[in-house]
């Protein structure tokens, strides 16, 4: 990693306050005006208050369709909002001109999910384009590009054309070129989605080393949890144009609040039951069955044996139906879906016993 | 055939060329930026001019429905105006680029268009203006389209070239008709017509290779 390709606006530029936003959306609403008859305007973003601090990774996850690429197109004002404010580093970009968009946009570097790179262009001339547009002469693009290329690992690929490079290898290119102008901030929209997952890991990979060596503040949409699970310090859930839930990664997975976010992290580790236990799953209490029981186990007590605590103190049977233990974050977490008899002085008890060591419980259900 | 008429030949194949390489030069000076505007000036795009874009499609779209015998008869007030003559082959250059001018706009339009939108988005948030988007990311990238468009119009203005002939225009069509048809000399129309069959196979396979060595989305091993 070379230090000359640190942003320069973090540097000499008045020092932000560590808590600074970069990003901000103040009341943003977007709605798209009606094509052709009869059609209606469309309503892309209400009412989105959020800020990405200064230096901090956050991910905007959702399905297709509720505004998250809207919102990400709002921060370099390829999109403008029909009401609230968008402001980037200080600069209100929501009220700023075209000419005054471009000078913003050399600020904020974007990665696509299709890479959107030039056919016509090799690996080193892409990263050159931004550097060309910026009106900088040629020593000084062979100056920057050569570490940029060093940086994503592309450095024996610098003349081969797009069409010569693998998707991964297309996606750095476009990462590259995203750094080129020294940005301040990275926006990625998509970036891994066209990827398989080992590649897809491998760029995540990359994302979080520019956050973490370079500064940059991300922000960056998906709908893979696995995605903000890799890269991301903060989590907001978009639905129907609105942030439905919002927060530190740890906390959001840990501790889902809104049916979106759990939908969204069905499929993680923790949350899924294995297919033998849902199948024995039932809704109604199963004559002389037990009563299943989920417990997450959240930072601290993650590795706690309150298991053997539990079975000692109130003297119950337990039987461990499924469990995990994962990491978060780089908090561990952990899962165990445990039956025990079904009466209801000795789950009382045992919910009683486990709330008061702060860990979260859920019935989900009765088996045989 | 005798040396004089191999002599004929070659002027009128050298007249032909030399029509046919001016008007495509200046149609391609004319119809290069014209079908970049039409492919850039709809509602909401880089230089959006919704009204501009339509008047100027109909005239495009007028020019090309003009059959080009007419065009050449119609514009002789314009050519005479240009070019003090309305016969010969200075005159023939005048309607040849008229009427390939609009033919190459229509092509260069749809090459641009054929340009994937994503990348003037990237483009865009690079910070380039709208020239830039023009000239760093549309052209080169239709480049391939663009050069397989102009052979295209290359090969058409030989067949034109060969059709002012029959209005005094000089070239190949002139040697044709007046020895090969009114003075009954079917060897000299038999060599004319290998002699443009030749060189629009030279023009297309010229094209055709050129536009391959620009396309770099073809992989070359």
């Amino acid at each position: 990693m070379t230090l000359s390709i640190r942003p320069t606006a973090l540097v000499g530029a008045t020092p932000l306050p560590s808590e600074a936003a970069a990003i901000r959306f103040e009341a943003v609403s977007k709605t798209f005006a009606a094509r052709g008859r009869g059609a209606a305007a469309v309503r892309a973003l209400s009412g989105i208050d959020l800020a990405v601090p200064s230096g901090s990774v956050l991910g905007v996850i959702g399905r297709s369709g509720a505004g998250k690429s809207t919102l990400i197109r709002l921060v370099n004002g390829l999109d403008r909002p029909t009401s609230g404010r968008v402001v980037v580093d200080g600069t209100e970009v929501s009220s700023l001109d075209e000419r005054g968009l471009r000078d913003v946009r050399r600020r904020v570097g974007m990665v696509f999910q299709h890479f959107n790179l030039l056919s016509s262009r090799t690996a080193y001339d892409n990263v050159a384009l931004p550097l060309e547009i910026a009106g900088l002469g040629r020593d000084e693009i062979r100056r920057r590009v050569d570490p940029l290329l060093d940086l994503v690992g592309l450095a024996d690929k610098r003349g081969r054309y797009p069409v010569e490079l693998s998707g991964g290898q297309k996606q750095r290119v476009g990462i590259a070129r995203a750094l080129a102008t020294r940005p301040t901030v990275l926006l990625s929209d998509e970036a891994t989605s066209a990827l398989d997952p080992e590649t897809t890991r491998s760029i995540l990979d990359l994302l979080a080393s520019i956050n973490r060596d370079l500064g940059l503040t991300i922000l960056l949409i998906t709908h893979e949890m696995s995605v903000i699970r890799a890269v991301a310090r903060e989590v907001a859930v978009i639905e129907d144009g609105r942030i439905v839930e919002h927060g530190d990664v740890f906390d959001v997975f840990t501790r889902p609040r809104h049916p979106t976010t759990r939908s969204f992290l069905s499929t993680e580790t923790g949350h899924a039951l294995p297919p033998y236990l849902r199948e024995r799953l039932r809704p109604e209490p199963v004559p002389g069955g037990a009563v299943a029981l989920r417990i997450l186990f959240r930072g601290p007590h993650a590795t706690d044996p309150i298991l053997s605590e539990l079975s000692r103190e109130l003297g119950l049977d337990l039987n461990i139906l499924s469990g995990s233990v994962d990491e978060i974050a780089g908090r561990p977490f952990g899962t165990l879906v445990v039956s025990l008899p079904n009466e209801p002085a000795t789950l009382d008890a045992a919910l009683a016993f486990l709330a008061a060591r702060a860990l979260d419980t859920e019935v989900i259900g009765h088996v045989a | 055939m005798s040396p004089e008429i191999l002599r004929l030949v070659l002027d009128a194949t050298l007249d032909t060329l030399w029509m046919v390489a001016v008007a495509a030069s200046l149609a391609t000076l004319l119809g290069l930026p014209l079908g970049i505007f039409l492919a850039t000036s709809g509602r909401g795009e880089l230089f959006a001019a919704p009204a501009l874009n339509r008047v100027l499609g109909f005239l495009v779209n007028a020019t090309r429905s003009t059959p080009f015998i007419i065009l050449v008869v119609a514009i002789i007030p314009f050519t005479r105006l240009l070019v003090g003559t309305s016969i010969g082959t200075k005159a023939a250059i005048v309607p040849l680029t008229i009427a390939a001018m609009p033919f190459i706009a229509r092509l260069v339009e749809g090459s641009i268009r054929e340009v994937d939108q994503g990348l003037v988005e990237a483009a865009r948030a690079m910070g380039a203006s709208p020239l830039q988007i023009v000239a760093k990311v549309l052209v080169p990238e239709a480049l391939p389209a663009i050069v397989l468009s102009l052979t295209l119009a290359i090969v058409s203005l030989l067949g034109f070239s060969a059709m002012v002939g029959a209005v005094g225009g000089g070239g190949l069509g002139d040697l044709g008709i007046r020895y090969g048809y009114q003075r009954f000399m079917p060897d000299v129309m038999a060599v004319v017509v290998v002699v443009l069959i030749v060189l629009v196979q030279l023009v297309q396979s010229t094209g055709d290779h050129l536009s391959r060595r620009l396309n770099k989305r073809l992989r070359h091993g």
